[in-house]
């Protein structure tokens, strides 16, 4: 693949590059929305689930896009239009942002150099700026109170996650996700290199810290306090329908792919398949898929715990981010920083 | 071509860097109007979201300079802490739907003065030491180059603003709890 890409111009790769972010995105935020939410959900619940629209209701996705095109695109008459109808694509460009660090092959990257999670921890909270636009430009109170809580509890968030990320960068001494993932690949445990050395297994902490700062980035149960349906309607949502509402709704599925996808790459070894060369061109191929059935496994305990788990109260949230997340995240990092050094 | 290579393609054709240039000038004219909106909307909401747009500029240009590690820091800390910080205050407090005119009253004469005046200084400054030099960027700034600088060469500097921002942590949280 690398021989394919170098001969082709800058401009070629671009659009394949392009290309596949736009299916990584869109591709991934369907399956997840059908399988987990349609039916993992349903089947949780001893029911069926969507049937009707194709085989198994596989097509009902087509159905709910074909809807939510249809209804009217609806501006509140004392909101602020611009700001308005801008918020969703703020909240969707943070998620492509953050889909560009992720590598899925030894030559299927998008960028490859040292920003790394670097870049992606700084893209992430530029979509908490998209909600505080939606909740302010809706002129609406459980808009407003919605957006004012995503952004507590993001900000709460964001630091354990950080943290958890600074255990697997120590370990691996890069912040290059494509060396993350070679970094495990050419690992060993105890003297065997068969599957390489995921760094679940050293960082089982970081990795438990970094699942539940993700839950509650992606304001999924029992983080979702900002969309508290029972209180707030939908949150800074409330407002929107049709396309905008449907692009929110890409965006929440499609950053909760990405966040496992980043997950998958710094715990569960990314695009790397045990017993392979790492620099095999089947990878290139092979890789991809391996990392989807990664965000399909880790997305799945996502919205397992989502639909398990009643929802926190927000000084609980707050309490359980400052006062046990952070102190355990840092407390890793030390015992990381300092097996580093001895072993 | 990666960034380095077209970097070095421009250092290799008589260091005219085209492209550089021509976005170095559309990003400072998206910033300029930015920031001269920030300053005259009536609404305290937009000037913040103006604001985002002068200092996401800001990260651009620093790219298109080869600093890497600036560039995702200014929008880290900047974008994604401080403005953030700034729309929640807003909002928190009051974030009325419409113009507001007690905004930028009877102070801009007074800012503007201070404005002009940090214009003259900094520019004075900038072309007195840098007029004569030529920045050569070969390739991107590494991360790890970074660092090394940090914890070596100014270790004290960094230890030194790291208890200063302790301090201020610190004295913020007194100041807040004796109301």
């Amino acid at each position: 693949m690398i021989g394919v890409l170098s001969e082709l111009s800058y401009w070629q790769v671009t659009s394949i590059r392009v290309v596949a972010g736009l299916v990584a995105v869109l591709l991934v935020a369907g399956t997840l929305v059908y399988a987990h939410l349609f039916k993992m959900v349903s089947f949780m619940q001893s029911r069926l689930g969507p049937m009707e629209a194709g085989p198994y209701g596989s097509l009902q996705l087509m159905a709910e896009i074909g809807k939510f095109l249809q209804k009217e695109d609806i501006v509140p008459r004392r909101a602020d239009r611009f700001v308005f109808k801008a918020a969703p694509f703020v909240v969707l460009t943070s998620t492509f942002l953050l889909l560009v660090v992720l590598p899925g092959g030894p030559d299927a990257w998008f960028i490859s150099n040292d920003l790394g999670i670097y870049l992606a921890m700084a893209v992430s909270s530029v979509s908490v700026i998209g909600i505080l636009m939606a909740g302010w430009g809706s002129a609406s109170k459980y808009s407003l109170l919605g957006g004012l809580r995503a952004t507590g509890q993001l900000i709460a968030y964001e630091l354990p996650l950080l943290l958890a990320v600074v255990g697997v960068v120590i370990q691996a001494e890069t912040m290059n996700l494509q060396e993350i993932v070679l970094a495990q690949a050419n690992g060993e445990i105890f003297g065997s290199g068969v599957i390489g050395n995921p760094f679940i297994i050293t960082q089982f902490v970081g990795f438990l810290i970094f699942m539940i700062a993700m839950q509650a980035e992606l304001t999924q149960t029992p983080f979702d306090m900002p969309v508290a349906e029972s209180e707030l309607v939908t949150g800074y949502m409330t407002e929107y329908s049709g396309l905008r509402f449907l692009l929110f709704f890409i965006g929440e599925f499609a950053t909760a792919g990405v966040f496992s996808a980043i997950a998958a790459v710094l715990f569960l070894g990314g695009w790397y398949v045990p017993g392979l060369d790492p620099a095999d061109n089947l990878l290139n191929v092979l890789g991809p898929l391996v990392l989807f059935g990664k965000v399909v496994l880790l997305t799945f305990l996502v919205f397992w715990v989502r639909f398990t788990f009643p929802r926190f109260r927000e000084d609980q949230l707050q309490r359980l981010a400052w006062k046990f997340l952070v102190p355990l995240a840092l407390a890793n990092i030390v015992v990381t920083g300092v097996l580093k050094v001895v072993v | 071509m990666t960034p380095a290579g077209v970097l070095a393609a421009g250092a290799a054709s008589g260091d005219l860097f085209v492209a550089q240039n021509v976005f170095f000038g559309v990003i400072a004219l998206v910033m300029i109007v930015s920031a001269i909106r920030c300053v005259t909307t009536r609404n305290v909401v937009h000037a913040a979201l103006w604001l985002v747009l002068v200092l996401a500029g800001a990260a651009a240009q620093f790219i298109l300079l080869g600093s890497e590690f600036v560039a995702v820091t200014q929008v880290l800390v900047y974008i994604g802490a401080i403005i953030v910080l700034f729309l929640f205050g807003i909002m928190l407090t009051k974030a009325s739907m419409g113009d507001d005119d007690s905004v930028a009253g009877e102070k801009r004469l007074m800012a503007g003065l201070v404005a002009v005046l940090l214009a003259v200084v900094m520019g004075i400054a900038l072309v007195d030491s840098y007029s004569d030099t030529r920045v050569v960027i070969d390739e991107p700034q590494r991360f790890a180059a970074v660092s090394d600088a940090i914890f070596s060469q100014y270790i004290v500097a960094f230890e030194a603003v790291s208890v200063l921002l302790l301090a201020a942590l610190i004295g913020a949280i007194v100041v807040a709890r004796k109301e």
